[in-house]
């Protein structure tokens, strides 16, 4: 756009008096951002309960009696008792623990094949990049709920295990492509700016280059796709659960959760309520917090 | 049949004996996150049909806005006429609503744009952009529109006009992209024409077949042109008449031959230095010092004293330099254009 | 268009055989017991265990195997159940309904997308786009297994507005409440994209030289604007398939209706393997049928594509 020019003019007047770096710019609209604040709170609530979880005065998750079936809300089960007559929130406050910790570890896995991938592609470009361009559009060809499900079931087939490895890797190994492009699109983006090449004609190596030069400039874009990711793998976790082929057996999850409470709902619905919500607010954290810092970093869109 | 050439006849006040265009005073402001920003502070000026009227200046200093301003297409917000009268045949169109407003649009004033690339919708052919006139302003049939359409592409001297009608914007050269902007505004036959920068992305010999045309279409419709440019070159070939803006105030308006014979305002003089001559080959070219004023932060008295060899205190402080009338037809806003104009 | 057609159909053959491929080496490749694995925990009876090595030609070297898979997706043979069910007989049962709650789907979402983007968009920053910036923050982090049962829930028992079930011949409005909840799914991400795209475009050139055209602001908005901004969305539609696939596996599920992904959905929660890989692999074809067809819509949208 050409004009207003006056606009254009006036603004970078004012950036004159002041000078103020991305990143603080990018804060500076944060603070004022409602959302990013409900967000980290949400977060931080979250991440303290999969860490300590005792400090929300549950009750011991597994300590289950048929007696209680269905019991009602009380003094000792803030949410009531479930089918099997366990504490609906004590259960809901110890799942959070595998969410989270699904969540992170299945997102560094899917954040550092991005990288790489990305990285390679965008650097050195050619037919390594076409090969690995082509990759991604392979993994994207496949509709994403559709191959985790093949996926998971086939590395959760022993029943030994609860399932934990088996969606982190499915999670990971699925995931990247996002990453991976934003990753290439912004190494291409300041390969070739004139500070870059600069330091290529002094010497510096691949390595090097990419490590002082070309990362720092992809970072914004690239924390805010790995804690939309973060979001969407809670919630895929939950849903692989739900549908049986992801934590199993005596995992404590709010996708089991839900899954075990549907049939159940006409008698007793705060079982399938509760651990929706924490599910539900979760990825809404996440998602929030990487929405609110996309837009401190890319105002144009504001 | 919607007839709105029809309508528009009937516009309350409408007098054809009146002054075809007439700026008076004209104020606009932008007013963003960052504070308010003054882009036109009293722009004046006139134009007759048939002549041409040079509005010059750097970028920045209103001259793209005052045209916006008086189409009535400012982008708002941010942008708000705040001040002054935009009279057509004694018409103040600020006063009209909009629904009047934009009938006269394209049927009495139209306009072309600096990057005809981007000025034209990508996703349609320029059949489609040119005929999409006269089926909204004359309702036409989609035969009717395109015959037309094809007529004024011939008008422009496109080659091979119908069998490019199908074409998009991306398919033509910059040339040939500019020519279809320009049959577009003549499409409605406008009384005035205002060239933002209409020649400034294309090659130099383009620009002069581009410039070429304007002319001989002006000639031919006795249209008033309103060239809004920066470049002094192409002002001294076509223009009958310069405005200079500085600071989002006409400085100086004058008759082409005596602005460059005598420039009676520091601004233009300094513009003027700073082409290059063939006559001064060997001297060094003069630049003018300093930034043009950011636009919410105007310096009191003249805008330009702090980059101005002739400044003094009386430049310095409120009230700005009026319009001072140096000869018939002519004014300056400098408190000093005797001492520069006797100054060569 | 030519060039652009036949590249894109070269890379659509590259990723099918690419999908398929990954699918199914995911399914068989280096399993000590591939046959287990088909049938999860269930116990199985030697003449089940041979039918099924000759049926995927277990017998056979990986790629030998391979090739017999997709000879038989080719012919339209998608193999039996371990219930002895013929898959492609199944899911000629199935499409109809899952057609239909697809459909009504689509169809809302488009209005509300649109109708709601393009307000979003012109009134950027105003209460209607905070709002539904808000909105669509929630919806787009509601996961559908915890929509779809809450939605169940509420509108269908407690309030008791929607029916909590459908049949195979469901109709419009026992299948409103589920498409509602599909819907979602695809909504959020649909109307963003349409209203970044409308507030990019308002500021674009054209729109200036159309306003300059003196045109009326629904004609510069409802074609000029509209049509640049559909672009984008257009070549979201691909992605949302893949979204309302997955959805319609847990809300098909959830709401009893019988199609497509309710048979996936049991046919993952029985363990029956050949069942899900069958259903999976035409899915997977349907996925990357529709992606080129949007392609090529795009290319009719966007005339730069069209004459690359």
């Amino acid at each position: 756009m050409s004009d207003p020019q006056a606009v254009t003019t006036a603004e970078s007047a004012v950036g004159r008096d002041k000078p103020r770096s991305l990143a603080g710019d990018a804060w500076r609209d944060l603070r004022r951002n409602k959302i990013f604040w409900v967000a980290a709170v949400l977060v931080t609530v979250f991440v303290v309960m999969a860490i300590v979880p005792a400090v929300f005065g549950a009750g011991d998750p597994r300590d289950c009696a048929l007696s209680r079936q269905h019991d009602g809300p009380s003094g000792n089960a803030f949410f009531g008792y479930d089918f099997q007559g366990c504490d609906v929130y004590a259960k809901a406050v110890y799942g959070a623990r595998n969410s989270i910790l699904v969540g992170l570890l299945s997102t560094l896995l899917a954040g550092t094949i991005g990288l790489i991938m990305g990285l390679t592609a965008g650097y050195f470009g050619g037919w390594v990049d076409a090969v690995l361009s082509r990759g991604i559009d392979v993994v994207l060809g496949l509709p994403f709920l559709l191959a985790a499900i093949v996926l998971a079931r086939r590395l959760s087939s022993d029943p030994s295990n609860n399932g934990f490895w088996a969606v982190i890797v499915t999670l990971g190994f699925l995931g990247w492509t996002t990453a991976a492009r934003v990753m290439r699109s912004s190494v291409i983006a300041s390969k070739n700016q004139d500070y870059v090449a600069a330091a290529r004609m002094l010497g510096s190596g691949p390595a090097r280059l990419m490590m002082k030069h070309i990362l720092p400039n992809s970072t914004a874009a690239f924390i805010v796709v790995l804690t939309i990711l973060l979001g969407t793998n809670i919630a895929t976790e939950a849903t692989l659960t739900f549908l049986g082929v992801g934590l199993k057996g005596d995992a404590i999850s709010w996708g089991i959760m839900i899954n075990e409470a549907g049939p159940n709902v006409r008698t007793a619905a705060e079982p399938l309520v509760w651990p929706s919500v924490f599910l539900a607010l979760t990825v809404l954290a996440f998602i929030m917090l990487g929405d609110a810092v996309r837009d401190a970093f890319d105002p144009k869109l504001r | 049949m919607t007839d709105i050439q029809a309508q528009i006849d009937v516009l309350p006040g409408l007098d054809p004996g009146a002054q075809l265009l007439e700026v008076n005073d004209l104020h606009v402001e932008f007013r963003t996150r960052d504070g308010v920003s003054h882009a036109v502070n009293g722009a004046n000026f006139r134009l007759e049909p048939g002549e041409t009227l040079a509005i010059l200046g750097e970028s920045g200093c209103g001259k793209s806005v005052t045209a916006q301003a008086i189409m009535g297409i400012l982008d708002s917000p941010p942008g708000y006429v705040t001040r002054g009268e935009v009279k057509y045949r004694g018409v103040d169109l600020l006063q009209l609503k909009e629904a009047e407003r934009r009938k006269v649009r394209a049927n009495r004033i139209a306009m072309i744009f600096q990057d005809a690339l981007s000025a034209l919708n990508p996703v349609f052919s320029v059949g489609f952009q040119l005929a999409e006139l006269f089926r909204k302003h004359r309702g036409m049939s989609r035969q009717d529109a395109k015959k037309r359409s094809i007529e004024l592409l011939d008008q422009v001297r496109i080659p091979a006009a119908r069998e490019r009608i199908g074409d998009y914007p991306h398919q033509f050269s910059g040339g040939m992209r500019q020519r279809v902007m320009i049959a577009m505004a003549l499409a409605l036959d406008p009384e005035i024409l205002i060239a933002d920068e209409p020649t400034t992305a294309l090659d130099v010999t383009v620009q002069a077949q581009i410039m070429g045309l304007l002319a001989e279409l002006q000639r031919e419709r006795d249209m008033g042109l309103i060239l809004i440019t920066h470049d002094m070159g192409v002002v001294a070939d076509v223009a009958d008449r310069i405005s200079v803006m500085y600071a989002g105030k006409v400085v100086e308006e004058a008759p082409v031959y005596d602005i460059y014979a005598r420039p009676a305002h520091p601004y233009t003089k300094a513009l003027l230095s700073s082409i290059p001559r063939l006559d001064m080959k060997g001297q060094q070219l003069s630049v003018i010092k300093g930034l043009p004023p950011a636009l919410n932060a105007i310096p009191a008295g003249c805008a330009f004293h702090p980059r101005c060899a002739y400044a003094r205190d009386q430049c310095r402080q409120d009230p700005p330099p009026p319009a001072y009338d140096v000869a018939l037809g002519r004014t300056a806003r400098c408190h000093f254009w005797r001492e520069v104009i006797g100054d060569e | 268009m030519f060039r652009y057609l036949i590249r894109r159909l070269l890379q659509m053959v590259l990723t099918f055989f690419g999908a398929t491929f990954i699918v199914y080496a995911l399914m068989f490749a280096n399993q000590t017991d591939p046959i287990q694995a088909l049938a999860g925990e269930r116990p199985i009876t030697d003449s089940q265990r041979l039918a099924l090595t000759e049926r995927y030609h277990l017998d056979e070297p990986f790629l030998g195997q391979y090739w017999h898979y997709m000879k038989g997706l080719l012919t339209g043979d998608f193999g039996i159940s371990l219930t002895n069910r013929k898959i492609s007989e199944m899911m000629a049962d199935a499409w109809p309904v899952t057609i239909r709650l697809a459909l009504i789907a689509i169809v809302i979402v488009a209005i509300v997308a649109i109708v709601a983007g393009v307000i979003s968009g012109i009134r950027r920053g105003g209460t209607f786009d905070n709002v539904t910036l808000v909105l669509t923050l929630v919806v787009l982090s509601m996961p559908i297994v915890v929509l779809a049962p809450l939605a169940r829930l509420v509108f269908g028992i407690q309030l008791g507005w929607f029916p909590p079930t459908a049949t195979r011949d469901a109709g419009f409005y026992e299948l409103l409440l589920p498409a509602l909840v599909l819907g979602s799914l695809v909504v959020a991400t649909e109307l963003r994209v349409t209203r970044s795209a409308v507030a990019e475009n308002l500021r674009s050139d054209y729109v200036r030289t159309a306003r300059a055209k003196g045109l009326t602001r629904q004609r510069v908005v409802g074609v000029h604007v509209l049509r640049n901004s559909l672009i984008p969305v257009v070549t979201l539609i691909g992605v949302d398939l893949g979204n309302l696939m997955s959805g319609a596996i847990v809300t098909e599920g959830v709401f009893n209706i019988p199609g497509v992904g309710f048979n996936l959905f049991r046919a993952i929660k029985t363990e029956d393997g050949p069942l899900v890989v069958g259903f999976v692999s035409v899915l997977v074809i349907v996925f990357l049928m529709v992606n080129l067809l949007v392609d090529l819509l795009y290319a009719a949208l966007d005339p730069r594509i069209r004459y690359e």
